[in-house]
């Protein structure tokens, strides 16, 4: 058994003027070194805020409590200072939106250089061959680097944002939604190039998406998430497979399947809420 | 039984100029010579990646853009060069549901106002008749009676689709073209907005044409599936056909690119 790269315990999140509303309720979760957890559910869920807790980039309206530990280190007890070292480093992050991720008034290069200038001190010949070496990496060529952000395709710009994320080898990787906005055809690529980066580069991935035909593509353990807390988890196949929880079977059952074979079923609340309360 | 839709040889293009002082133009072909049938009461699905063609093929068979070259008859009537009148009398029967339902509604209306309007422009019923009307519609799109005073911004992304489908259904259209209505939605709510769609043709006996860029989405609501890229057909015909048996290299890319299809190696 590999060992767990991060531990979140008990993680709760509330907005700082209303401690009753918990957005996110005691999560417990454990990452293992070297494999992809998607976190998966739907708008509203908290599976974002979970992510952006782990990085320390949650609005400071919101109260955060639990601790995360990073190879055993605590990260809750760093000062800012530390943890913008982490940032980049260790934990690197890539978003949903790459159109407005990236600065259109500079390019991809200067951009890309920005990230590793922030975390090392190479002169500026060692940064330009980092650069062009990350853009090969994620599959650009590396005469782009003076393109600006609007001279790419929406999959380009996300590959961007994954040369800047891979910049400084961090270990723990989260990918929050990276391939939803982009074209079947491209979201396939991204996710093949994520799952080699992976593997090439020995990271560990968490990965937040709400499409179960993308968990099933690229993830070792899954977890899924129901009003701010984990109602399951487990590996790939036993959660897609076997669903135990009323919810995960509730949720598979509305995604359709490329066969056609099941009928959908929209979730029946009432009766999930029965089934829930049974538990 | 005849069609209910027939365009034929449908050319748009738009020109593109380069450069400041050369003004050099370059031409883009947003449908490049496409021939579509719908048959009346079936789903079709019209499906490609961004850049394809695919709303702009829609746009141009509710007459939304004006195309360059070729023939859009709709229950045998010729609609490309019928006059401003007839072309309002035909569009009651071609209505629209779009994709962000965030956008398509007015947020200054009441729901009531939205769901009359259509009514008001094209001059049906009284006050009285047209409230009923509207009363009957909402419920049937599963929201209640009570919902209609309120304003867009109280409702839930798939409750505003539902409203956006009970505007485009207040006119008794036959043909309804469904422009990724579902995309912007959680899968528990495009599953219950699917269902709704499913339910409503079977009851009216609806026609729609059905854009999207997701395949299993094709799969549980199309009949025949229409291909498009860069412009073109690529590839039409039955549902079970294209899926099981697809012809042209770039379907086949499609139909790979399917999340949930590409096992991870060594994960079995």
């Amino acid at each position: 058994m590999s060992k767990h790269l991060l531990e979140i315990n008990d993680l709760t999140i509330h907005p700082k003027n209303n401690p009753d509303l918990l957005l996110v309720k005691g999560v417990s979760l454990k990452l293992r070194e070297g494999k992809t957890t998607c976190i998966v559910g739907e708008s509203g869920s908290g599976k974002s805020l979970t992510a952006l807790a782990i990085i320390r980039l949650l609005s400071s309206q919101l109260t955060v409590s639990g601790d995360f530990l990073l190879r055993g280190e605590n990260l809750t007890l760093v000062s800012e200072e530390v943890m913008r070292e982490k940032r980049g480093q260790e934990i690197a992050m890539i978003f949903q939106e790459p159109m407005t991720s990236l600065n259109p008034v500079l390019s991809i290069g200067y951009q890309i250089q920005e990230a590793i200038g922030v975390h090392s001190k190479l002169d500026q010949e060692q940064m330009c061959k980092r650069t062009h070496e990350l853009l090969s990496l994620v599959g650009i060529p590396a005469d782009r680097a003076a393109s600006f952000p609007d001279e790419l395709s929406g999959g380009q710009r996300q590959r961007v944002m994954i040369a800047m994320a891979m910049s400084c080898n961090p270990t723990l990787l989260i990918a929050d939604e990276p391939t939803t906005a982009l074209d079947v055809t491209v979201q396939a690529q991204i996710l093949r190039l994520l799952d080699d980066l992976k593997t090439q580069l020995n990271m560990t991935m968490l990965f937040i998406t709400h499409d179960f035909g993308v968990v099933h593509d690229i993830a070792d353990e899954v977890m899924v998430m129901f009003k701010g807390q984990i109602v399951e988890q487990g590996s790939v196949k036993q959660v897609l497979s076997t669903p135990q929880h009323p919810y995960t079977k509730a949720l598979l059952n509305c995604v359709p399947d490329a066969q056609g074979k099941k009928a959908l079923k929209p979730i029946d609340y009432e009766k999930l809420d029965k089934l829930m309360a049974a538990l | 039984m005849t069609p209910i839709l027939t365009a034929k040889n449908l050319v748009k293009t738009y020109t593109q100029t380069q450069g400041f002082f050369s003004r050099t133009k370059h031409t883009i072909h947003a449908l490049d010579d496409v021939s579509i049938t719908i048959e009346r009461g079936k789903t079709m699905a019209v499906v490609g990646e961004s850049g394809s063609g695919k709303s702009t093929l829609a746009k141009s068979l509710i007459k939304l853009i004006d195309i360059d070259e070729g023939v859009i008859q709709f229950n045998g009537e010729n609609i490309n060069q019928i006059g401003a009148k007839a072309l309002k009398a035909t569009r009651k029967n071609i209505q629209m549901v779009f994709q962000d339902p965030y956008a398509s509604l007015n947020p200054r209306m009441r729901i009531h106002n939205i769901l009359e309007e259509p009514l008001l422009i094209h001059a049906i019923g009284t006050t009285s008749t047209r409230r009923d009307k509207i009363r009957a519609m909402i419920v049937k799109v599963g929201l209640s009676p009570e919902d209609l005073t309120k304003y867009p911004h109280e409702f839930s992304g798939g409750q505003r689709q539902r409203i956006g489908i009970a505007r485009a259904l207040i006119l008794n259209p036959e043909l309804i073209i469904c422009d990724e209505p579902v995309s912007a939605l959680d899968v528990s709510v495009q599953a219950q907005i699917i269902q709704l769609l499913k339910s409503l043709q079977k009851e009216l006996g609806l026609t729609y044409l059905f854009i999207t860029h997701d395949l299993r989405i094709v799969r549980h609501i199309a009949d025949t599936v229409f291909v498009m890229k860069q412009g073109k057909l690529i590839e039409e015909g039955k549902t079970d056909i294209i899926f099981k048996n697809p012809q042209s290299a770039y379907t086949k890319e499609l139909l790979a690119s399917i999340p949930g299809n590409n096992k991870k190696k060594g994960n079995k």
